[in-house]
């Protein structure tokens, strides 16, 4: 991707350009978390790609997950719970030269920020979200999440979670996303894959991930995914078939299926938005110089 | 200073409104400066609505004490607003609507039945024409000349097909002809005084001056009173380039607004009361990511939903205190309009200069009013300069880099070299966080303290560069009114009358709400003879965070908290009770 675009030629030119790498900051994570997996799969996935590390911004919110940007040496934004789609939105807007990748847990994405969640998908922003789904609050040790699984005892649900869990994908899918895949980051090739291929899709990627809490999930553990997933892609399934797409995101139980579930074209908001049409926001022309004519409107 | 001032009432759904600005804009188009005020309610149909055109040669920034033409579209309107009536005005009504005699009104006002649904009928069936014929009529009565009524109204439907054009000139010129022939123009009508004027409302202004201080992206949620700013940037959007985005909610227009700025896109959000509500969070974000904000919030009368189209200022506690912790922030109070469009000016360049929120605390008094100003007060070219402005230097960049005005050098994604994490937990000078496993230990407690400091530095630079506060009038006045946002728009009308009357008065006031330089402030009250608090809300918000800063106490406030804009006769009676 040519990076030429995305920042005022004076600052470009001649200047060595890194790829992303890991930061001298260690992961705070605790041995063992599902997180490395997922970090390690998007270092390599952005690296493959061969993005100048400058070029990427990785956005996030709150919960251990979203302490990622700070482990990668790209750009980053560490915001704050449920928002991190809007910033990495915004960010987007601002400069669609640059490769925008939001990532979080599954209460911070799919709990408190759900809202914005269902928007850029159905807007259809140009941005890759890398969910750690580990089904549980980790950060604030142990909490039922929106994906725990019904009848699951946490520190708020002694008795047992009495609410349906959400469907990341199914979500995802009726939210018109036009990349839908679910990775298991103890399958961190597989994971790359997924991530890198979203980065190339242009549209709204969502690429939940299993990765188990350690900790405070007993149940969804790296035993219980490795027993149970199974490829789409050695399954003859079709991603773009919505109707196919539907019918393996509702299976769970002795198999569940990761991979790519669904991928279609469809303009990105930043395609429909006309004023991006003459380039990044942030390297256009601002103020109102020699736009006098504007004030007679008000005469 | 004389005046003239026209009002028109009817249901929702009448096009009061559009009758309104058509005579507020022949007014300015006169060259005369005109408040129009738009009194509506929360509905779309029924329920009354009016708007008054006060035109004057002077410089009206309230909407006065009374009116000397009332345009009644229906007989509600009447009973609403003869009262209201000066000695000397005339009803203007149409006999086939409802009947209206002599004695139904106080003394020295009299009615004049005009044909308004008859004119209509000589063009088309469509009953909205009869608006014309009135308009005509009390163009007339107005003083404003029947061909600037015509550009107002051709200009106005100019993008419509020729013959509503047509209809309405034809119409417009029945009327004024029928009057012409049963009456003669109000006493006070005014004549043409040179060049025209712009006519403006608050949030016009406020967009227009967000484009000019080169803001690209504006993200907001609706909510009266704060749309029409998101209206008039949408409809201006590829035209300057400014992407325009209407969020699913409140904490998605905050947030976007921060990404965008963090991208290097000067960026803002609008909002009213509640919606800046949810938006605390994201506030405090802004600050501690050091990230320029400018977040406007046009204030209607709370609390909770509260009262939707009135007015009041009862955020500033709100504003003040909005988000956990501490962090710099600035809240700018312009008046009018045309301190509205430099407000934003301010705003922008602040947030820029000190990286950190900027508020614009304004009201629906004040966002959908209008005012006119003078062309040359709205200076279009104003230095807009790159935001990437560090340079690599080789690898020891630190984003929240100690300096001793607080500010650090800002890099923006993109710039290579330059790479950094904004984070919203608490960080070193690299960004790195300090907020887990570091925190308590004593290196990284000194550095928390250090880092809280140096971005509470930034509210001596903010006091210093903010617009500091005026005293209008003469300085030994025995009394000194304390005001700020649109209230000292109406204050300034009451000084007038004051002075008028032989009782000068002067003004102190802060289009500057905070952070304020204590000591100033302190100085200039203690040199007032006498003080009046003017604020339009219950518990005397401003004159508490005064007392606090400078501990000055008001014994005498004027507050209003019925929706209502302030009037000026009851500022000068309050003035005269206390002098
Ligand atoms: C507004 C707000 N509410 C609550 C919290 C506390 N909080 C921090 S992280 C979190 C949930 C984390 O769960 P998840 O997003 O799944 O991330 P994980 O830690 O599991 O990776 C909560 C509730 C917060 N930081 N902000
Ligand atoms: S608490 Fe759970 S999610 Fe958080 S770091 Fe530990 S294992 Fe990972
Ligand atoms: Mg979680």
């Amino acid at each position: 991707m040519a990076d030429t675009t995305v920042a005022p030629k004076a600052t470009t030119v001649g200047t060595a350009l890194p790829l992303v790498g890991k930061t001298d900051t260690k992961p705070t994570w605790c041995p063992g978390c599902g997180d490395f997996g997922v970090v390690a799969a998007v270092e390599m996935a952005v690296k493959r790609l061969g993005i100048p590390s400058h070029n990427v911004v990785i956005v996030s919110g709150i919960g251990c997950s979203s302490n990622l940007p700070h482990f990668l040496s790209s750009y980053g934004f560490h915001g704050i719970h449920g928002r991190a789609l809007p910033v990495a939105e915004g960010i987007r807007w601002a400069n669609h030269g640059l490769t925008v990748i939001g990532t979080g847990g599954d209460g911070d994405g799919f709990g408190i920020g759900a809202g914005h969640f269902v928007h850029a998908m159905r807007r259809n922003v140009d941005l890759t979200y890398v969910t750690m789904d580990n089904q549980i609050y980790g950060l604030t040790t142990g909490q039922a999440s929106p994906t725990s699984t019904m009848g699951q005892k946490t520190k708020s649900t002694p008795n047992g979670v009495i609410e349906n869990p959400i469907d990341p994908i199914a979500l995802a899918l009726a939210s018109g996303a036009t990349y839908v895949a679910r990775g298991f980051s103890g399958d961190v090739k597989h994971l790359a894959d997924l991530v890198a291929k979203g980065i190339q899709h242009k549209g709204f990627a969502l690429v939940d991930v299993f990765s188990p809490c350690v900790t405070y999930n007993k149940i969804n553990t790296f035993d219980f995914f490795r027993q149970r997933v199974y490829k789409l892609e050695s399954a003859g399934h079709n991603p773009a078939d919505l109707v196919a797409a539907w019918q393996r995101s509702l299976e769970w139980g002795d198999k569940i299926p990761i991979g790519l579930f669904y991928e279609t074209d469809r303009p990105t908001y930043e395609d429909l938005e006309e004023v991006l049409s003459a380039g990044p926001l942030a390297l256009q022309p601002a103020g109102l110089h020699g736009k006098e004519k504007l004030l007679d409107e008000f005469v | 200073m004389s005046e003239i001032a026209v009002r028109v009432g009817g249901q929702a759904g009448d096009g009061i409104q559009s009758i309104g600005e058509s005579l507020a804009r022949g007014f300015s188009r006169m060259g005369l400066h005109v408040f129009g005020l738009n009194a509506y309610q929360s509905v779309i149909r029924g329920g009354h609505v009016w708007f008054q055109a006060r035109a004057s040669d002077g410089r009206p920034e309230s909407p006065g004490d009374g009116a000397d033409i009332l345009y009644a579209l229906d007989r509600t309107t009447v009973d609403v607003h003869a009262a209201g009536l000066r000695s000397g005005s005339t009803v203007i009504f149409d006999p086939e609507k409802f009947a209206l005699a002599a004695s139904d009104l106080p003394n020295g006002v009299t009615p004049l039945g005009v044909p308004t649904l008859e004119i209509a009928r000589k063009y088309t069936s469509q009953s909205i024409l009869q608006n014309a014929g009135g308009l005509g009529a009390t163009a007339f009565l107005a003083g404003i000349p029947l061909d600037l009524l015509h550009q107002v109204l051709t200009d106005s439907f100019g993008r419509k097909a020729g013959d509503i054009v047509a209809w309405n000139v034809g119409a417009s010129t029945d009327g004024y002809r029928f009057a012409e022939q049963h009456a003669s123009p109000n006493a006070r009508a005014l004549s043409r005084r040179g060049a025209p004027k712009l006519l403006m409302t608050g949030n016009s202004a406020i967009a227009l001056g967000a484009a000019a201080a080169g803001c690209k992206f504006l993200a907001q949620y609706p909510m009266t009173p704060a749309s029409s700013i998101m209206h008039w940037m949408a409809a201006h959007s590829t035209q300057l380039g400014v992407v325009v985005k209407q969020a699913e909610d409140e904490l998605a227009a905050i947030n976007m607004a921060i990404g965008a700025s963090f991208a290097g896109v000067r960026s803002m959000t609008a909002t009213s009361g509640g919606g800046f509500s949810l938006m605390v969070e994201a506030l405090g974000m802004a600050g501690m990511t050091e990230t320029p904000l400018v977040v406007v919030d046009s204030q209607r009368a709370g609390p909770s939903t509260g009262l939707p189209t009135k007015t009041e200022q009862g955020d500033l506690n709100l504003m003040l205190g909005a988000g956990q912790g501490e962090f710099p922030r600035a809240i700018l109070a312009p008046a009018t309009p045309s301190e509205a469009y430099r407000a934003m000016i301010d705003a922008f360049r602040l947030a820029e200069e000190w990286q950190t929120p900027v508020l614009v605390a304004v009201d629906l008094h004040l966002s959908e009013n209008y005012m006119t100003v003078d062309r040359e007060e709205i200076d279009l070219e104003v230095p807009v300069p790159s935001l990437f402005q560090v340079q690599p230097n080789g690898g020891s960049y630190l984003r929240y880099q100690y300096t001793p005005s607080g500010v650090s050098p800002r890099a923006i994604p993109g710039q290579p070299g330059l790479n950094f994490v904004a984070g919203s937990d608490e960080h070193d000078e690299r960004g790195h966080l300090i907020s887990d496993i570091r925190a308590g230990i004593p290196r990284w407690i000194s550095e928390r303290q250090q880092m809280m400091e140096k971005r509470m530095r930034k509210l001596h630079g903010l006091a210093a560069n903010a617009p500091a506060p005026v005293l209008e009038g003469p300085a030994d006045a025995p009394l000194t009114f304390v005001a700020w946002g649109s209230t000292v728009a109406a204050v300034r009308d009451a000084m007038a009358e004051l002075r008028a009357t032989g009782h000068p008065t002067n003004l102190l006031r802060f289009p500057t709400l905070y952070p304020l330089d204590a000591e100033k402030v302190a100085a200039l009250l203690g040199k007032a003879r006498k003080t009046l608090l003017v604020e339009a809300n219950f518990s005397g918000q401003f004159g508490r965070l005064l007392r606090a800063e400078t501990g000055y106490q008001f014994s005498h406030r004027l507050l209003k908290y019925d929706g209502e804009p302030f009037f000026p006769h009851e500022i000068v009676a309050r003035a005269l009770e206390v002098m």
